[in-house]
């Protein structure tokens, strides 16, 4: 595109095909949604931490929620419905993987933009309507869907079941089909990037390993989107046709025989699994490719074992598809297939095991400087080995009898695609924030938000593990009706008020990040001293980002002092005769 | 970097496609293989629905195969005669690319009308999305369902043959849209013997 053309603003901001304009867009949207997430988070806490009080500013807000000031059973559990839902489809899928995606994938593969524009344009404005169209259904007749984020048959299939699965279900799957389209969209253009627009001599052994990240999610999400397309559709039926792909016979809602039979809910999670477990990789593979590349940026060495990282990504894609049985132990699967999903679970332990190892390697002798994005991958790497423990006990067909659907779970995945994403999102935040808008974030503030996000995070999760141990079930509304559970009051009370604090420290991120978008401070190209290919363009890049001749990729994404001495590096750009920048 | 043979380019070096083909067509392979899973979804889950029924019907009952195998010729038919539009969008004889693509229409059409005309056998027999004479009502569920989502397949398929019509007489068209075009309707071909294969014949 010559210099001259100007587009004006709205073709320039608004109705964009530039990956980095897109990007950005998909950033502020799963930003927003995020926070609409972390609000439902707190209306969940309120409940659990204080189930016998009366709160009569909510019900001023959400007259149907809190009829007389206490909240109504059917509102939580589609609160608890609507915050896994955001959080997995609408936060970490936008901002983590399709923002960010969208955002590096060109500028570090070397090419000017995606390999078609347009329709990265086109996947972005469905995500957004797929947005809208899921916070609409807050305000239908019954209010929000009820099943779940996993929207479990039969409750999500009989309009009758439960307020939230009349309109609001009906809402939540068309939302979903509006954003797998989106999905596909992005994924098509992620790998054909990718594979076609690599610069020359940016061979796949010198992608950074944010792009290698990219391309396995994307490839799952292509791969494991599709069946849940299937299920969604036969749900629909169900719902709306009268069919019972998913529907037993003998079913009773509320004294009234259906006419369902011959189908079985089971299949329904036969499918959604299929996608749901390579969906979490697709969520946490970004997440720890980021890390991959930032932690070198501040240790000055390159990462430890780039080739087994790359492999073990691969292995992980594979093994992904094959192991979702796991999230079924208990739904009367035979035995034997639970022994074969136990043993996948396992062999899948072994390159994530690989990869978390080499982050930790990747620390050592290096010279550490603890800024703000260094500190988030460092939190990423933690919460990733300590999700994984407990990610052993949750695969193993044994143990999984008596932790599942407890509150052990809901501690495990917290850690893991709550809290491994988040924490690379916010280290991908800071990270590239002055590449995005020429400024960079301050440093003050980003560390009081980093102490302010991850000790309560880790302290919430943490304690809900021991919670679960102590069989207190996830999605229940009220926990001091058991009386096994009344011990549990004091725990809750206290796990709610970290959820304040960490939820409080948002603001702080918040107030940073638009503070920092008019009076940050101005940056130069390479602020970090990193290698990758965007840190050679201009903060902000340029459209087309690198003019007119693609720059020739000469070494691996990881020349962090090349000779072990010094603060060194040499950008991928540097001809095999440069010597090293000294910074 | 790996070692290059003389004069031969290392396709994986960056630069190229590594596969000898544009963009276009490696994102049309990939959504290919992804729509194809939402098949396999689909028939896996009558698989499935299939082996929890009581009683499923033998489709040589319900079903007159004959009938059957003559629509999966017709398709395959199609097949060939967009292989030979493709052919001549590559040769360039720019005539027999119109021939041919509107003969691969008809066949579409024929196809959807025969298939048209089996539903309305099929429901005549009494046959609904909720209940049907065989025996296990989901068979006619499953079976509106798959024939119906592949019927739609052939018929998005036929939009894009008719405004790839269009658009190659108006001179608009490349032969790599052609060969585009020919790719998705030789991917619903494909899907026709799997859904022939799984459902009516097994």
């Amino acid at each position: 595109m010559s210099e001259a053309h100007d587009p004006g603003f709205i073709r320039r901001y608004i109705f964009s095909t530039d990956h980095k304009i897109i990007g950005i867009q998909y950033i502020l949207t799963g930003l927003v949604m995020g926070m609409v997430g972390g609000l439902l988070a707190v209306l969940i806490r309120i409940q659990l931490g204080w189930p016998t009080a009366q709160w009569e500013l909510l019900e001023r807000l959400m007259p149907r929620g809190y009829p007389s000031g206490f909240m109504a059973p059917e509102f939580y559990i589609s609160v608890v419905t609507m915050h896994g839902t955001i959080m997995v489809f609408f936060f970490i899928s936008y901002v983590l993987v399709s923002g960010f995606g969208n955002y590096l994938v060109p500028l570090q593969v070397g090419a000017k933009d995606m390999a078609y524009p347009l329709l990265n344009m086109l996947s972005y404005w469905f995500a957004l309507l797929s947005a809208v169209v899921m916070m609409a259904s807050f305000l239908v007749e019954g209010g929000a869907a009820a099943a779940g984020w996993t929207a479990y048959p039969p409750l999500s299939a009989i309009a009758s079941a439960v307020p939230g699965s009349g309109l609001g279900q009906s809402i939540w799957l068309v939302s979903m089909a509006i954003f797998i389209a989106s999905f596909t969209m992005s994924g098509l253009n992620v790998v054909a990037t990718i594979f076609t627009m690599r610069a020359p001599g940016m061979t796949m052994m010198r992608l950074p390993l944010t792009i290698w990240s990219y391309f396995i999610a994307a490839i799952l999400g292509l791969l494991a989107f599709p069946p849940l397309t299937a299920a969604a559709v036969l749900l629909l039926f169900d719902r709306h046709l009268g069919t019972s792909f998913f529907l037993p016979s003998g079913l009773v809602v509320a004294g009234q025989p259906l006419s369902f039979q011959g189908g079985s809910p089971l299949l329904w999670q036969h499918l959604f699994w299929f996608l749901g477990h390579p969906e979490v990789y697709v969520l946490i593979l970004p997440a720890l490719g980021i890390v991959g590349d930032v932690l070198p940026a501040f240790t000055r060495k390159p990462v430890f074992g780039y080739r087994l990282n790359v492999y073990s990504l691969i292995a992980v894609g594979v093994l992904s598809m094959v192991v979702w049985g796991h999230h079924m132990f208990v739904s009367g699967m035979s035995p034997f297939t639970g022994e074969y999903f136990t043993l996948a679970t396992m062999v899948i332990t072994i390159p994530m095991t690989v990869y978390g190892v080499n982050l930790v390697a990747s620390l050592f002798g290096g010279r550490m400087r603890l800024a703000t994005p260094m500190l988030f991958s460092l939190a990423a790497v933690a919460l990733f080995g300590s999700g994984g423990f407990g990610g052993l006990f949750l695969g193993n067909a044994t143990a999984d009898m008596q932790l599942h659907d407890t509150y052990f779970v809901v501690g495990h995945f917290h850690f893991m695609i709550g809290g491994v994403t988040l924490m690379g999102t916010f280290a991908a935040l800071y990270f590239w924030f002055p590449k995005m808008f020429g400024r960079s974030m301050h440093e003050g503030f980003g560390k009081l938000h980093f102490w302010g996000t991850f000790a309560p995070f880790f302290m919430v999760f943490f304690g809900q593990h021991f919670l679960g141990l102590q069989g207190m079930p996830r999605r229940y509304y009220a926990f001091n009706t058991y009386e096994y559970l009344e011990g549990t009051a004091g725990q809750n009370t206290m796990l709610s008020v970290l959820v304040m604090v960490l939820v409080a420290a948002q603001f702080v991120f918040m107030v940073n990040f638009l503070w920092s978008l008019f009076k940050g401070q101005p940056v130069e190209a390479n602020p970090w001293a990193a290698t990758t290919l965007e840190w050679t363009v201009a903060s902000p890049p340029p459209h087309g980002n690198f003019g007119d001749t693609l720059p020739a990729v000469h070494r691996w994404a990881y020349e962090y002092s090349p000779d072990g001495t010094g603060e060194d590096f040499a950008p991928q750009t540097a001809g095999p005769n440069d010597a090293p920048i000294t910074a | 970097m790996t070692t290059v043979a003389d004069g031969a380019v290392d396709r994986w070096a960056g630069g190229v496609c590594p596969f000898e083909m544009g963009w276009r067509k490696l994102m049309m392979w990939i959504f290919i293989i992804t729509d194809g899973l939402l098949f396999a979804g689909l028939l896996a889950a009558s698989g499935y629905g299939r082996t929890m029924a009581s009683v499923w019907p033998e489709q040589s009952g319900v079903f007159s195969i004959p009938f059957i195998a003559a629509m999966t010729f017709v398709l395959i038919s199609s097949s060939a005669t967009m292989a030979s539009a493709v052919a001549a969008a590559h040769a360039g004889k720019t005539a027999d690319v119109t021939r041919f693509v509107g003969l691969t229409i008809v066949g579409g059409l024929v196809f959807l009308g025969m298939q048209a005309y089996e539903w309305t056998h099929i429901i005549g027999e009494g046959a609904t999305l909720t209940s049907n004479p065989w025996g296990d009502p989901l068979f006619g569920a499953y079976f509106f369902m798959i024939t119906g989502f592949h019927g739609s397949h052939v018929l998005t398929g036929l939009i894009v043959l008719v405004s790839l019509l269009v658009r190659w007489t108006k001179g608009l068209s490349t032969s790599e849209g052609v060969e585009l075009a020919g790719l998705y309707w030789h991917f619903v071909d494909l899907v026709w013997v799997f859904v022939f294969t799984c459902f009516y014949l097994i």
